[in-house]
């Protein structure tokens, strides 16, 4: 990445930024929210280049939320990096553990079984009555390197540090996809075999990024919960991951900017459907969802490269 | 000995329950390669046409045995009418898509399904348990079962039987049967496959919403209770084999026994004991009990 882009790239996170903190608060607060669901639409948009459609990303996401949850209630620790570590290392761990059943699967039954492992945490939090059971419980609110902002700036803090990550891991996502590994994802959607033929190794291909998905999606359960104050099971239930394959499929796997922007505008659209019409937002959904699968299979982004493509083909 | 009987028919009613919820759900992916999420909906909608027009019918005071008739019907109308314009109005138009994409399209038909039955009938629950008590209990060895829970393993044997009849030992069946082997083939040979894709969809929406009728006397029709299902039903087929009617049957029972088991002993876990034998299962087999195994594509 150039210097110049790099400094650009600054520059739009500053102005994210500010625009973040100067909107009204429901608002940052929503903006929030599809930054941390942006995070875990990264991670899954890895997969989906490799040709996996993960339904169980709720899973991570819920692990993330329920570490933040957990060392802010029970442990008193509220320091926004220590609690970030903390919820990755424990989704890694539990990634590492399940990928290696899960990365032997492809396309129907990766979903599926995914799926699965998520609905096995719901079950287990559901009955969990020191966690609070259907309920979940509250989180209490971050602190940065001592510094303990209180319950008014709290969610500013969190908004900061989303943006930051966002910018952040975007920028390290977008470096792993021009590596050889991010490309290799690529080569096992199109030909495995043919893969394995030029000496590259499916399964750690695999397994490497249902690793980076699975961080990913903690650290988005850790935004969630630090923003929202509150987790419960239903994170972990699977319409959470359908809503997060439904942001990927909306924004498109083109670029690691089309899960972020996705993110955003399905909150949008969410709130708005919501306000509009409260029995009948799912419909609105499911109708968007079609029209998306009908009329633009490669999601939003692919907008953009029509509009590239066009500048490109004026100035030859 | 007591613990074990409860144990046992538990675990049977279960399990016909299951088997009645994902052999249509298994029977459509296995002729067309589509995993229906949709499935959960039609079981919903069978369910609230079933408790609605039974209530109404128990309103007009008539004949209190022809409410099976009116449960079971009204079920059956309202899932094949609703499959019928699920695909031919939109699932015909996305064949040969990815598979994965199909699970999508299905899921937003199951997002809208959820809310149209929500304008329809209201968020308010509902209630038809007259059918329930109709048919009273029976005292055996110090328990008391639901004789309607016995009716409804003998409908899922009959609906069994009537598949396995159906696929193997009818014209129409077998001409299915080609259809799963090689579709293209199929099609050469001059076999209507959209025609049989219809009727699969039909019968397989049908058999769901059949399954929803039948549960609704024995507990309250709820919004959200299709979404609740689909997840437990994948695992049912995902056990026995995707697409495989035999590996439904087994999967049902081996969740059915175990979720009775783990009601009856630990209760804590009896959503996660499901899912748990799915992984083991998934383990060892991974393409499930009864699937055929396929090729690595080149």
């Amino acid at each position: 990445m150039s210097k110049r882009s790099l400094a650009l790239l600054c520059i739009l996170g500053l102005a994210t930024l500010t625009g973040g903190l100067l909107l009204p608060n429901w608002m940052s607060y929503l903006f929030t929210i599809a930054m941390g669901k942006g995070l875990v639409v990264l991670g899954l948009v890895l997969l989906m280049r490799a040709g996996l459609v993960s339904f169980g990303q709720g899973l991570y996401y819920c692990v993330g939320a329920y570490v933040t949850g957990m060392l802010t209630q029970f442990a008193e620790v509220t320091d926004v990096l220590l609690i970030l570590l903390a919820s990755v290392s424990v989704s890694v761990a539990i990634a590492a553990t399940i990928g290696l059943l899960l990365c032997r699967y492809r396309e129907i039954f990766f979903a599926m079984f995914s799926m699965a492992f998520s609905m096995i945490l719901y079950g287990l939090l559901v009955r969990n009555q020191v966690l609070g059971s259907t309920d979940g419980f509250n989180v209490a609110n971050p602190s940065l390197l001592g510094w303990a902002p209180g319950p008014e700036a709290a969610s500013d803090l969190v908004l900061a540090v989303a943006v930051f990550l966002v910018f952040s891991l975007g920028i390290l996502a977008w470096r792993y996809l021009k590596s050889l590994s991010g490309y290799a994802g690529e080569a096992v959607r199109e030909n495995e075999i043919r893969l394995e033929y030029l000496g590259g190794s499916v399964f750690k291909i695999v397994y490497v990024k249902y690793i980076i998905a699975a961080g990913l999606a903690a650290i988005g359960g850790t935004v969630t919960a630090l923003v929202s104050g509150h987790v419960d099971p239903e994170m972990a239930y699977w319409t959470t991951s359908g809503e997060f394959v439904f942001i990927a499929l909306m924004g498109g796997t083109a670029h690691v900017a089309a899960p972020i922007i996705a993110a955003v505008l399905f909150e949008a659209l969410r709130t708005y459907a919501f306000a509009v019409a409260p029995y009948t937002w799912q419909m609105i959904l499911g109708f968007a969802l079609l029209a998306i699968i009908l009329f633009m299979p490669s999601g939003l982004w692919s907008l953009v490269e029509r509009f590239q493509n066009k500048k490109a083909r004026k100035t030859t | 000995m007591k613990q074990l009987l409860a144990i046992l028919v538990d675990g049977s009613v279960y399990a016909s329950w299951l088997f009645i919820i994902s052999a249509g759900l298994t029977l459509i992916y296995g002729v067309m390669r589509i995993l229906n999420m949709s499935h959960g909906s039609f079981y919903a909608l069978g369910a609230y046409s079933g408790a609605a027009m039974v209530g109404w019918y128990f309103s007009t005071g008539s004949v209190p045995w022809f409410s099976f008739v009116v449960l079971i019907s009204s079920a059956l109308v309202a899932g094949v009418t609703v499959g019928l314009l699920v695909e031919r109005g939109l699932l015909r138009f996305m064949y040969g898509r990815d598979e994965v994409v199909m699970i999508l399209v299905t899921y937003a038909v199951l997002l809208i399904m959820e809310d149209a039955i929500k304008l329809i009938w209201g968020v308010e629950p509902y209630f038809a348990y007259q059918p329930y008590t109709l048919l009273g209990r029976t005292q055996f060895m110090g328990l008391s079962f639901a004789n309607y829970d016995f009716m409804l393993i003998g409908v899922s044997i009959l609906i069994g039987l009537a598949l396995w009849y159906g696929l193997n030992r009818t014209q129409n069946g077998k001409l299915l049967r080609v259809v799963i082997h090689d579709r293209e083939i199929a099609g050469a040979l001059g076999i209507n496959v959209s025609k049989i894709f219809t009727i699969t969809f039909l019968i397989g929406a049908g058999i769901g919403a059949l399954a929803g009728a039948l549960t609704a006397p024995g507990l309250s029709v709820v919004p959200g209770m299709g979404i609740e299902v689909i997840v437990l039903a994948f695992a049912v087929v995902v056990i026995g084999g995707l697409g495989s009617i035999s590996g439904a049957l087994v999967g049902a029972l081996i969740v059915g026994m175990a979720r009775a088991t783990a009601v009856h002993l630990y209760p804590q876990v009896e959503l996660f004991v499901i899912y748990a034998v799915m992984g083991l299962v998934l383990a060892f087999r991974p393409q499930g009990l009864f699937a055929v195994a396929n090729a690595r594509k080149i």
